[in-house]
Formats: structure tokens, C-alpha cells, sequence
């Protein structure tokens, strides 16, 4: 019963903040709609944008500013310690064997995980298409889009689930390779280079559903007589999806490699949940979050972030670039 | 609604039914088909055999799940639904307090209002850039849009302290220490906060092609401003909400980086995500717990899925470069 009023009284008091809002809202909309004649549109312009503009900046802009001015200090942020380091932090980043291997790794990422979930979703939604029942199998294969990153690491740490080889397993894939033949197999998330293609076989689990559904639109709009055409002229299979399909959905597959790309190079929850960076699984995100969490360096943390930052502005703004020209032009 | 037909509406283009082509269309090698036929099935059941074990486990005691693969079931049937009421309200494993139930109530509490209002701030916004305007409505515009590149990880320590110590320039106190430290709150105004670019962004293009002749006409009756934007802009926008709504919904409820920063020393304000990473250290011990639990967080974004899917894709479309 406690706990029901508790959580109750929670959800209230998120009920009236929001109510608050609005309220205030509807109040200030109420005394502006007053105004009339040279200052009813500035009044109008600063009620309607200020609120958006107040939370960018607050939310997005000033901390921004202010982490690339913290990857230039040492460890303590508050107080008298803050020492300029210059690019020390960044020198780190690039020379440390750790931090070094965990920006490789992370690069080890980017080039497969997008590569794969972007080749099985073409090949999906190509083979999918004029099949029965194709409804249900594209719902299978995108059903994970869905599911929280921490849900599918859950999900995929139960099918990696390691036993000793004398006693009954619960692992799917130990089960599997044990019936194989593979009479000892190895635990699968401590050996090391192993267990980062694993973790990479879920995010491409979940990432090869969003590859499917958008190159699968952009096969469907291709005029159904360009395919006629081809195939009159004797192209079928392989020569028709060479010659005809690939040339007229390339820049849809550009723009699905990106965004997979910008997802995988900010990938924290995954490893963070099934090794927490340990084992030799760390990659960026994760490792600028330890550092200023666990190790308390706000420096290095930051220097991190910028370098995150600065390998997603191209990808981001190829991306959203495309995307704009495609659906608003 | 399925992929496909949500596919309709995403593209304007409609798909082929299933088996129903043209002759022409059809490879003429049988083989091929069968070929492909197998290899679409082993695809789907291997991307949903995980999900399926993980819930046939979670139904499972907790002897029978340690004790044997989930595989078993169908030789010695026993099911139980009790995993739910155990992780949902008496906890055990690493829970802290009692159960996940309070944990999926700040989930709700964070999403809730981490949705209407950015909704709510950003196509306010997006009205007053694209209708009322002024001389620089246009950079604005850019400059906001522009900011979909800066990932939330640069925002995360400098807002951690302005939450836990306020801003001051100098003594001065520009920003007072609200004491949001640790609450729902300091989650849900995060969540808020990193939504707009993407908000104003997908508002603004849908906004600013609303007919002309309809906002002109309620100006020309005397109508202000903001009561346009309350009695016109607002209605219309509709469909342009909803799919921002749902997108912006699950990611919130998916989150685990947000909710693990700014919330991660007070249990009050943790939403179920985190508890749930917590859990994954007691592999082994309670498995039927922790796949009941799992499978509490994703029943959520599950149902969205299958019931508004149409949405779902559009937003996903949309919103594919967030984060």
C-alpha cells in the first residue's frame, strides 16, 4: 500500500508540474494576447521562442562550450585546483595503452557493426519481398528497434551464459556448439577479442530492422517498369540488383550506414551493461564515462566528449543534410 | 498496423502484397525462391529466439531456470507467472527497496512530462519561426537545427554542476541551486533539454507547410498571434506531434546514460532502466527474476510497437540521429 501511495504521489506531483506549466503558460498567453499594435509581434515572437532558446542554452549550448573548456584542465573542476593542462588531456587520449586501444576498438565498431546490419537488412528486405507471411517476418526482424539497449544486452547476456561443460547449460549458444561438437567452449564474455564481436551481434541484432524498413521503402518506390525494363533486357537476381537496384537506392543506403555509424560510435549502454568496459570490451562512451564517474577526472572525461563530438559532426551533418533534401525538399 | 502498411503512408508507394505479383515478376528458377524462402526463416528465428528464451525463462521457477536450458520446457512443461509478482512488488536480487513497481512509476513520471513539454516549448517555437517571424528567424532556425550534431555526452558534467551547485559568475548568483539534485526532475528536465533540436526541427517542417490561407484568414478575423497558435497551429500539427510523441516517449523510457548521471546516487528517481542494469550482476543467481524483469521494461515499448506502428517508423525515420 505504501508503495502504491508513493509512487502515486509521485506521478502527481509530475501531473502538477506539468499542470504548473501550462498554467503559467496560459496565463502569460492570456496578458501578451492583450498587446495589440508595434509590440504585439515582438512580445508574441519572445513568449513563443523564448522558452526553446532558454533550454538550448542552458541545456545544450553553455555546458557544450564549457566541456571543451574543461578538456583543457586537470582533475578537479571546483575549487582552487583547476589547472590549465593544455592539451595534456588530449595527449593522454592519444598515447595511453588503454585509452588508445579503447579508440581502436571503438573504430573496430564503426566499420562493422554498420557494415553488416546494413548488408542484412538489404539482403532481408530483398529476399523478403513477394513473400508470404512477409508481414510477420519483417516484424520479427524489427521488433528489437524497440526494445532499450539495456533490455537486448539482458536478452543476449542470457544467450551468452557461460557453464562448466560437465553441468546442464543455459546458455542458447553454448547449447548449440556443444551439440555441435565443441565439447569445451570458452566463456564467451571474458575472452578477449571474442567477446567484442559478441556484444557487436547485438547491436546489429537490433540495428538490422531499422536498415530493413528503410531500405526496403526505398526498393518499393522504384518504378515498378525501370524493374520491367531490366528484365526484359535479361536481367534478373544478382545482374538486376547490380545494374538496376543498388544505382537507385544508393543514397538511402549512405544515409542508413550514417546513422547506424552515429549510433555505434555513442554506444555506452551495451557494454556498459554486460561487461562495464572490463575484459578488454571498453570504447568511447563508456571510457568517458568512467572517467568522470568512477575516476573523478572531469578533464579527461571532457577531452573524451570533445573527441566524440568531433567524430560525429560529419556523419551528423551528412545525415541530417541528406535527410532534409530527401523528405522536405 | 504493420511494416508495411505503415510503409504506405512513409513512402506514398504501395507494396506488393505477399505472393500476389504479376507472373512476370516471378523467378522463373524455383530453387532461388526456395533458397530465399530459407533464408528469411532462419533470419527471423534467429532474431527472435533470444526474446522468446528470455520469456519462457521468466515463466520459469527459479530451480528450473538455473537448473536447465529454457530448451526444456517443452519436454517437462511448468509455468509460473510469480517471477512477476516478485520482481514487480517483493524484489530480492539487487533491487533495492521493494520490487521494480516504484522504479516503472518513475520511468512513467520521467517520461511523461519529458514528452508533453518539449511538445509543448518546441512547437511554440517552431510557430513563431515559421509564422510569425521576425528579421533572423531563419539563423535561428539553422543555428537550432544545426545543434542535432552536439552529442549529449558534452553536456553531461557541466550540467551535473549546475544542478548540484547552481551558476555564479564571479559571487553572483546567475542561477540559483534549485535543489534538484538527485530528483525526477533533474531526469526529466535533462531529457527535456537535449529534445529540442530534434524537436523544433520535426515541428518546424511539418508547421511550416500548414496552408497559408488558414492562418492568414484567422489574422485577417483579428485573431492575435497566440491565439492562432492555440486554435490553428496547434490542431493541425497533430500528426507531426504524435510521431515526435511516440519517438521521443520510448526514448526516454529506453534511456539508461541520462538516467544513470543524473539520478544515479538517489534510488527515488531512478527509472526502471537502471535498476535493471543493476540487476545484470546477479546473472546466475536470479535469473528468473532478472528475465521477468527484463521483460517488464520492454513490454512497454513492445506494445507502443505493434499498436502504433505507422508512428513509430516515421519517428524512427525522423529521429534517427538523435543522441
Amino acid at each position: 500500500m505504501h508503495l502504491l501511495t508513493t509512487s502515486l504521489d509521485k506521478l502527481l506531483g509530475v501531473l502538477e508540474a506539468v499542470g504548473g506549466f501550462v498554467a503559467i503558460l496560459a496565463f502569460l498567453f492570456w496578458l501578451a494576447g492583450k498587446v495589440r499594435g508595434r509590440f504585439e509581434k515582438p512580445i508574441a515572437n519572445i513568449l513563443l521562442l523564448g522558452p526553446a532558446v532558454l533550454l538550448l542554452l542552458i541545456g545544450l549550448v553553455i555546458p557544450a562550450i564549457r566541456t571543451i573548456f574543461l578538456s583543457f584542465r586537470g582533475q578537479y573542476v571546483i575549487g582552487p585546483d583547476v589547472k590549465y593542462v593544455g592539451l595534456a588531456n588530449y595527449k593522454w587520449a592519444f598515447t595511453d595503452p588503454h585509452t588508445l586501444h579503447t579508440l581502436v576498438r571503438t573504430a573496430e565498431w564503426l566499420v562493422i557493426v554498420p557494415l553488416v546490419s546494413t548488408v542484412a537488412g538489404l539482403v532481408f528486405a530483398l529476399l523478403v519481398d513477394r513473400m508470404k507471411y512477409q508481414v510477420i517476418a519483417k516484424s520479427l526482424i524489427f521488433m528489437p528497434t524497440a526494445i532499450s539497449f539495456v533490455g537486448a544486452s539482458l536478452i543476449w547476456k542470457y544467450v551468452y551464459q557461460y557453464r562448466a561443460p560437465n553441468l546442464p547449460q543455459i546458455g542458447l549458444l553454448s547449447e548449440v556448439v556443444m551439440k555441435l561438437g565443441w565439447s569445451h567452449p570458452p566463456n564467451w564474455l571474458l575472452s578477449s577479442p571474442l567477446n567484442t564481436f559478441l556484444m557487436m551481434v547485438i547491436l546489429v541484432w537490433i540495428e538490422t530492422g531499422f536498415a530493413m524498413v528503410i531500405m526496403g521503402a526505398a526498393l518499393r518506390s522504384i518504378p515498378d517498369d525501370v524493374i520491367e525494363a531490366a528484365r526484359v533486357d535479361g536481367a534478373k537476381g544478382w545482374r538486376l540488383f547490380r545494374s538496376v537496384q543498388l544505382p537507385m537506392i544508393s543514397s538511402t543506403v549512405t544515409v542508413v550506414i550514417i546513422t547506424i555509424m552515429t549510433a555505434t560510435l555513442k554506444i555506452f549502454d551495451i557494454v556498459y551493461t554486460i561487461t562495464g568496459g572490463n575484459f578488454h570490451t571498453d570504447v568511447l562512451s563508456n571510457e568517458m564515462y568512467s572517467q568522470i564517474f568512477e575516476e573523478f577526472n572531469n578533464g579527461r572525461g571532457s577531452a573524451l566528449a570533445v573527441i566524440l563530438f568531433l567524430a560525429v559532426v560529419p556523419l551528423v551533418t551528412v545525415s541530417i543534410l541528406r535527410l532534409r533534401k530527401e523528405r522536405y525538399a | 498496423m504493420s511494416v508495411d502498411e505503415a510503409l504506405v503512408t512513409e513512402t506514398g508507394e504501395t507494396p506488393e502484397p505477399g505472393g500476389l505479383t504479376p507472373p512476370s515478376h516471378r523467378e522463373p528458377v524455383k530453387t532461388h525462391q526456395r533458397l530465399a524462402t530459407v533464408v528469411v526463416v532462419v533470419m527471423s528465428i534467429l532474431w527472435a529466439l533470444p526474446v522468446f528464451g528470455f520469456f519462457v525463462t521468466s515463466l520459469r521457477s527459479k530451480a528450473e531456470a538455473e537448473g536447465s536450458g529454457w530448451w526444456t520446457v517443452f519436454v517437462h512443461p511448468s509455468l509460473t507467472f510469480s517471477n512477476y509478482i516478485d520482481v514487480l512488488f517483493h524484489g530480492g536480487a539487487n533491487i533495492q527497496g521493494g520490487g521494480l513497481f516504484p522504479y516503472a512509476m518513475n520511468s512513467l513520471a520521467i517520461a511523461i512530462p519529458a514528452t508533453i513539454i518539449p511538445i509543448i516549448v518546441a512547437s511554440m517555437a517552431a510557430y513563431s519561426l515559421s509564422w510569425v517571424r521576425f528579421k533572423s528567424a531563419d539563423t535561428v532556425y539553422f543555428i537550432i537545427f544545426g545543434l542535432q550534431v552536439v552529442p549529449l555526452q558534452m553536456s553531461l558534467v557541466p550540467l551535473l554542476q549546475l544542478y548540484s551547485h547552481g551558476a555564479h559568475l564571479g559571487s553572483f548568483p546567475i542561477f540559483p541551486n534549485l535543489n534538484l539534485h538527485g530528483s525526477i526532475a533533474e531526469v526529466w528536465i535533462s531529457h527535456t533539454m537535449f529534445s529540442m533540436p530534434l524537436a523544433v526541427f520535426l515541428l518546424y517542417n511539418f508547421i511550416a507547410q500548414l496552408p497559408n490561407e488558414l492562418i492568414e484568414a484567422a489574422r485577417v478575423d483579428g485573431a492575435n498571434f497566440l491565439y492562432i497558435y492555440r486554435r490553428v497551429v496547434m490542431p493541425l500539427s497533430l500528426p507531426a506531434i504524435a510521431s515526435f510523441a511516440i519517438f521521443q516517449f520510448l526514448w526516454v523510457w529506453n534511456d539508461l546514460l541520462i538516467g544513470l548521471t543524473f539520478s544515479a546516487k538517489s534510488a527515488s528517481a531512478q527509472p526502471l532502466t537502471v535498476q535493471l542494469q543493476q540487476l545484470s550482476g546477479t546473472f546466475g543467481s536470479h535469473l528468473e527474476l532478472l528475465t521477468a524483469g527484463g521483460f517488464v521494461t520492454i513490454i512497454i515499448p513492445m506494445i507502443v510497437f505493434f499498436s502504433l506502428q505507422r508512428y513509430f517508423v516515421r519517428g524512427l525515420l525522423a529521429g534517427s540521429v538523435k543522441g
